[in-house]
């Protein structure tokens, strides 16, 4: 295959960025979009100049390292019939000749790094607020003191399967990580050992969420549409009833 | 957000109900009207009491759903960074897209509204404002074709804004339980907006064709 | 390409032998009670005095994440590293299938000695006993731990955790999340981390790398890291390091791992004295997807439950490679394992299915597209398939394809993905993968390496699986170590401490500083021709026809040669662009594949020294007559722990004889 590529290209966090045009020749439609990236590194790499940058890890769409729009879409799910990570779509979903526009994650809380890759540590820091159960090592009791009945427990799951890739967010038209945050919230208001820390979990995890820079959800419901893991858009209604419940309740008032 | 607009949809809803009695005839229409503004909740409430509280709550639901407008908006506005060259969006209605903007519309012919109908002191040809006669003030208003023009624009815009407000409100009062809730939800808020913008436009456009 | 000029040595020229060496942490007394014993034993530190400690951990896959929590809980001062943008990222999270632990829910017959038992048999006899055991006794209270963390375990109706078994162990003890079971414990680790980063007892850097171990007064006392946004060289100080860095699997170029993985940590400590013990024991995996051309940078696992199904073959006839498979009739089809192996069929272990399927392919039967590879025994570029078929026609055809999609669902969609093809109606393709190392750095019982004060956890180290890993026990032992190992005896080292202050003008700070520095300049100044990732694929070429799934002494030799030509030439001939103050991620590359390939030699010598088959390595001079894998006891039960001897110099083995007490030994066979 021959495409044209259109990439984003910006030096550091302050500079200005800008789209640079590349020819590449001899694509295989085998090759997932980050090996054809390679590709193109290797071309850059040969003609003496400066590679793209782009964050990659597992390549197997778990770790939720990579993240790229392309054509427009995060993850590249508008050119994709399944959901899928960046690095799980492949050039045969391209045509031969195709001019194909690769950008950022752009939104408020992620920062541009270089090129493609950009800071999320906002989510990082939305988890340190309270996207966790209470429990220091060795204190745990035995596992199957608490039953979780089933359904629940495979609700957790469902949710669970968050990679923290940002891609909600990248598509959001508001910037805000609503998504993220409930699949958190979710998770752990679905099993019994969640329970004790509920509600002062979600109004910590939503504060932090907007100080962090994050928009307000408008129930838009790109998010969920480009997840790579589906996680659905009811998690952040789950969200939203503990937030409300949580109104009418003291928790995380007047401890430390 | 959520809730100040379930309000003001409510209470749209009850307005529309009052609108189609323009059909009944002109002294039907004007009881309703004096009924409304004086001997609602009478007598536990004096004459005229009602409406003042009403107006007040409307008012109020008004100005907290613009005050989070604004405060979301703010922060969208910071949340969402730089501009893409290219969007393709998978999900997002014309509704959701320009919500804000749809609500701005509304804003500011809802204050041309008022001015016409409640508060009086504007005039555009035939019509005329007249205490105590909504009836003839309808009637005046909608036998011009331009006045139903911008009348339906109105209209049209708020049934945009409803279409997508409604399932969001209660997507955000935590309602959206799952995919089935989520496309009852969505049918519901179908067949509000489109009550509501039928219901709204009919007696207009009677008015216009001489059906009234 | 280099040929290098092959000059035929010995196979003993390419090492020395120096002293034995022992485990003289694990204490005295019944296999049962060591650990006990040792943690009553142990050197405590008074909770006031621990934030006085200051902790470093390198890595935050199960081990790191786990131990820096553990840590952080306990009130010691850490500090932890990633070179990923979020610790929630590292390749632990890629695990599927599950983790075992000796409850015995199933009352199945199952124990602490059953699981220990059958670890150490996996492992063909050649882990320590002790650590074993201590693995075994801990597995309960992991899921315990994890549970607590709301880690969504798989249930059954009553509310209870549902069990399976897994790599053709015959008890029930392996507990998943579907099929992301390692996703779903390093995401409950990474919230424990979270959770000390908020309460101040951990602080995080993620995007930095670690490029030097500083040793001072004998001991080690600090990492140098690069901030891989910035390109900062920095200094930080501890009393006590610990690397938990994973596997080194990358040194194959294709292989399971994450792209990032590396051996980088682990190899600087190793060059700075940490003996590294038995490189050259790699897990191969028979059913990963096949490589599809010379774009490929990685290759993905599909769970091994596959071949309960389907039906491994290939054409009778090369000339059949290109047919539509479906077209192909049963008796032009050679149904090998089923052929070879009557009696175990498909579900031979790992190391005997993947052999046979490169056998196959090596006579030219495989089968998908023919991939230019370099024929090794010529040098020559060749074009060769490398795949054969796992075929489930069968079972669709007796259970239905329903049923075989509520078995399978998720990995023929991850199957299909991948390749475009539906294997609904074509049967798949399979080759065998690199996707773990049971070596790594040489540890003791309390899993200190041969320099004080460094501590190794998880992948990093070799303690625990011997020449094979049973399946579902990596996850077992990388939170083994971080959550109850690592916690429970790093105080007994730490209560000696906290030792002297250093800073940046210390002679030991000043010269791990230059070292780093020097590197990365030279790798700057270079400016040749060829790019790392060419060198790394060349690498990976070289290591997995010669130290792959079949080793000979020539071959190794070989190997040996080639590689030492391709450091060279990588050190005069490789391009790497840009600056160092810079986020570059050539630079990060090259130093890594710079280290790969030293290690990829110590493996070759490692392989080269140990002349017989065991676990998942096959070595062709020792085999049954009917061509099985052949172990020697008398001579090979020992850990290789090979010392750096210093650039250019010949390795140094050291052997920990292994002293089986609790197990006896025997031979396996699967005939």
């Amino acid at each position: 295959m021959k495409i044209t590529l259109k990439v984003w290209r910006q030096a550091n966090k302050d500079a200005a960025g800008s789209m640079v045009t590349y020819q590449l020749d001899g694509v295989s439609e085998n090759s997932s979009f980050l090996e054809m990236l390679d590709m193109l590194n290797e071309q850059l790499t040969s003609q003496n100049q400066e590679p793209v940058a782009f964050d990659y890890d597992c390549r197997e769409g778990i770790c939720g390292m990579c993240g790229i729009v392309i054509n427009g879409s995060a993850h590249g799910r508008y050119e994709s019939d399944v959901a899928t990570t960046t690095c799980q779509l492949h050039m045969r979903s391209f045509r031969d000749g195709d001019v194909i526009e690769v950008e950022p994650w752009r939104t408020g809380a992620f920062p541009v790094v270089k090129d493609l890759v950009v800071d999320r540590s906002a989510f990082d820091r939305i988890i340190q607020a309270g996207g966790f159960i209470s429990v220091n090592t060795g204190s745990a009791p035995e596992a199957h003191s608490t039953p979780a009945p089933k359904r629940q427990a495979d609700r957790a799951f469902d949710v669970a399967t968050c990679i923290g890739c940002g891609a909600c967010v990248a598509a959001c038209p508001n910037g805000a990580g609503m998504l993220f945050t409930s699949a958190k919230i979710t998770h752990l208001a679905n099993l019994p050992q969640g329970q004790p820390e509920r509600r002062l979990r979600v109004k910590a995890m939503i504060a932090a969420h907007d100080e962090n820079g994050f928009g307000g959800c408008q129930n838009v419901g790109e998010c969920a549409s480009v997840c790579p893991k589906e996680i659905p858009l009811e998690s952040i209604a789950q969200l939203n009833r503990d937030l409300i419940a949580s109104m009418f309740r003291g928790d995380g008032k007047s401890t430390d | 957000m959520a809730f100040t607009g379930l309000v003001l949809i409510f209470f749209l809803l009850m307005h529309m109900f009052g609108n189609l009695k323009v059909f009944v005839g002109q002294e039907a229409y004007n009881f309703y009207a004096g009924w409304l503004k004086a001997e609602v909740l009478y007598p536990i409430l004096p004459h005229g009491w009602f409406i003042w509280i009403f107006r007040v709550f409307l008012l109020t639901c008004l100005v907290l759903h613009v005050y989070c407008m604004a405060t979301l908006w703010a922060a969208s506005l910071r949340g969402r960074g730089s501009s893409y060259v290219r969007t393709n969006r998978r999900q997002q209605t014309w509704s959701s897209k320009f919500m804000r903007w749809l609500g701005l519309t509304l804003a500011t012919l809802l204050l041309l509204h008022l001015l016409m109908f409640t508060i009086g002191g504007v005039t555009f040809g035939a019509f005329e404002f007249v205490a105590h006669d909504p009836y003839s003030m309808f009637i005046g208003a909608f036998s011009q074709w331009w006045i139903v023009l911008i009348y339906a624009i109105f209209v049209g815009a708020v049934c945009m804004h409803v279409r997508h407000g409604f399932y969001s409100a209660f997507t955000t009062l935590g309602i959206n339980v799952g995919p089935g809730a989520r496309q009852t939800l969505n049918v519901l808020a179908y067949f509000v907006a489109g009550l509501l913008f039928a219901g709204f436009i009919l007696p207009p456009l009677g008015v216009l064709l001489g059906m009234v | 390409m280099i040929m290098a000029a092959t000059v035929k040595k010995s196979a003993k020229s390419y090492f020395s032998v120096g002293e034995e060496i022992q485990d003289t942490k694990a204490p005295a007394g019944p296999i049962d009670k060591k650990w006990e014993t040792r943690k009553f034993e142990a050197k405590l530190v008074n909770p006031a005095n621990r934030r006085k400690l200051t902790v470093i951990i390198v890595g935050t896959g199960l081990a790191g994440a786990s131990a820096g929590a553990t840590l952080g809980e306990a009130g010691y001062n850490v500090h932890s590293f990633c070179f990923q943008d979020s610790p929630r990222r590292a390749h632990s999270i890629a695990a599927q299938g599950g983790i075992n632990a000796a409850k015995n829910y199933r009352n199945d017959n199952d124990s602490v000695h059953r699981l220990f038992y059958d670890t150490v048999k996996g492992g063909d006899y050649r882990a320590r006993e002790t650590n074993v055991h201590r693995l075994a006794e801990i597995s309960a209270g992991i899921i315990d731990q994890c549970v607590a963390q709301g880690v969504p375990f798989a249930r059954e109706y009553g509310g209870l955790l549902d069990t399976r078994s897994f790599g053709g162990v015959q008890v029930q003890r392996t507990f998943y999340a579907r099929g992301q079971t390692g996703q779903q414990l390093l995401i409950g680790a990474y919230q424990a981390l979270q959770r000390q980063v908020a309460a101040g007892t951990v602080t995080m850097h993620a995007r930095h790398e670690m490029l030097e171990v500083i040793i001072h007064d004998g001991r080690a006392r600090g990492i140098v890291t690069r901030d891989l946004i910035s390109g900062e060289i920095e200094t930080w100080y501890a009393d006590a390091v610990v690397l938990a860095s994973g596997g080194y699997g990358n040194v194959f170029f294709l292989s399971t791992n994450a792209m990032g993985s590396n051996v980088t940590a682990s190899w600087r400590a190793h060059r700075k004295g940490a003996y590294f013990g038995n490189p050259c024991y790699t897990q191969i995996h028979p059913t990963c997807i096949p490589v599809t051309g010379e774009h490929q940078s990685k290759l993905t696992l599909m769970s091994e439950s596959l071949r309960n199904d389907g039906r491994i073959w290939v054409p009778k006839n090369p000339a059949d490679a290109e047919k539509d498979p479906r077209t192909i009739p049963e008796d032009e089809r050679d149904y090998y394992l089923e052929r070879i192996y009557p009696s175990f069929g498909n579900l031979v272990p790992r190391d005997i299915a993947s052999r046979q399927a490169k056998y196959m392919c090596d006579e030219g039967r495989g089968v998908g597209p023919a991939i230019a590879e370099t024929d090794h025994a010529t040098g020559e570029t060749v074009e060769r398939r490398r795949g054969v078929y796992l075929d489930f026609a069968d079972a669709i055809g007796r259970l239905g394809q329903k049923a075989i999609a509520t078995k399978y669902g998720n990995l023929f969609d991850m199957y299909r993905q991948i390749t475009g093809e539906n294997p609904y109606e074509t049967p798949m393709r399979i080759y065998p993968a690199v996707h773990y190392v049971m070596g790594g750095l040489w540890v003791d019982y309390d899993l200190m390496s041969s320099i004080t004060g460094l501590y190794v956890a998880g992948e990093a180290n070799f303690s625990d699986h011997g020449a094979n890993r049973l399946g579902a026990s990596a996850l077992m032992q990388g939170l083994s170590d971080g959550y109850f190992v690592l916690p429970n005896v790093i105080n007994d080292y730490l209560a000696t401490g906290p030792f002297e202050e250093i800073d940046d003008s210390t002679p030991a700070v000043a010269e791990a500083l230059a070292d780093a520095k020097g590197r990365i300049e030279k790798l700057l100044s270079i400016q040749g021709e060829r790019s790392v990732d060419s060198f790394h694929r060349e690498l990976g070429s070289i290591m997995w026809e010669y130290c792959g799934m079949e080793r000979t002494e020539a071959g190794l030799i070989t190997a040996i040669e080639r590689i030492r030509a391709l450091r060279q030439e990588f050190w005069s001939n490789v391009r790497v662009l840009g600056v160092n103050e810079d986020f570059n991620q050539a630079l990060e590359r090259a130093g890594r594949v710079a280290d790969l390939i030293d290690l990829g030699e110590l493996m070759c010598v490692d392989a080269l020294h140990r002349r017989e088959s065991c676990g998942g390595h096959f070595r062709g001079e020792s085999q049954t007559d009917d061509g099985e894998a052949l172990r020697h006891d008398d001579e090979f039960a020992y850990v290789a722990a090979w010392e750096f001897a210093g650039e250019g110099q010949s390795p140094i083995l050291h052997k920990e004889p292994l002293v089986y007490e609790a197990i006896e030994l025997k031979q396996r066979s699967y005939k």
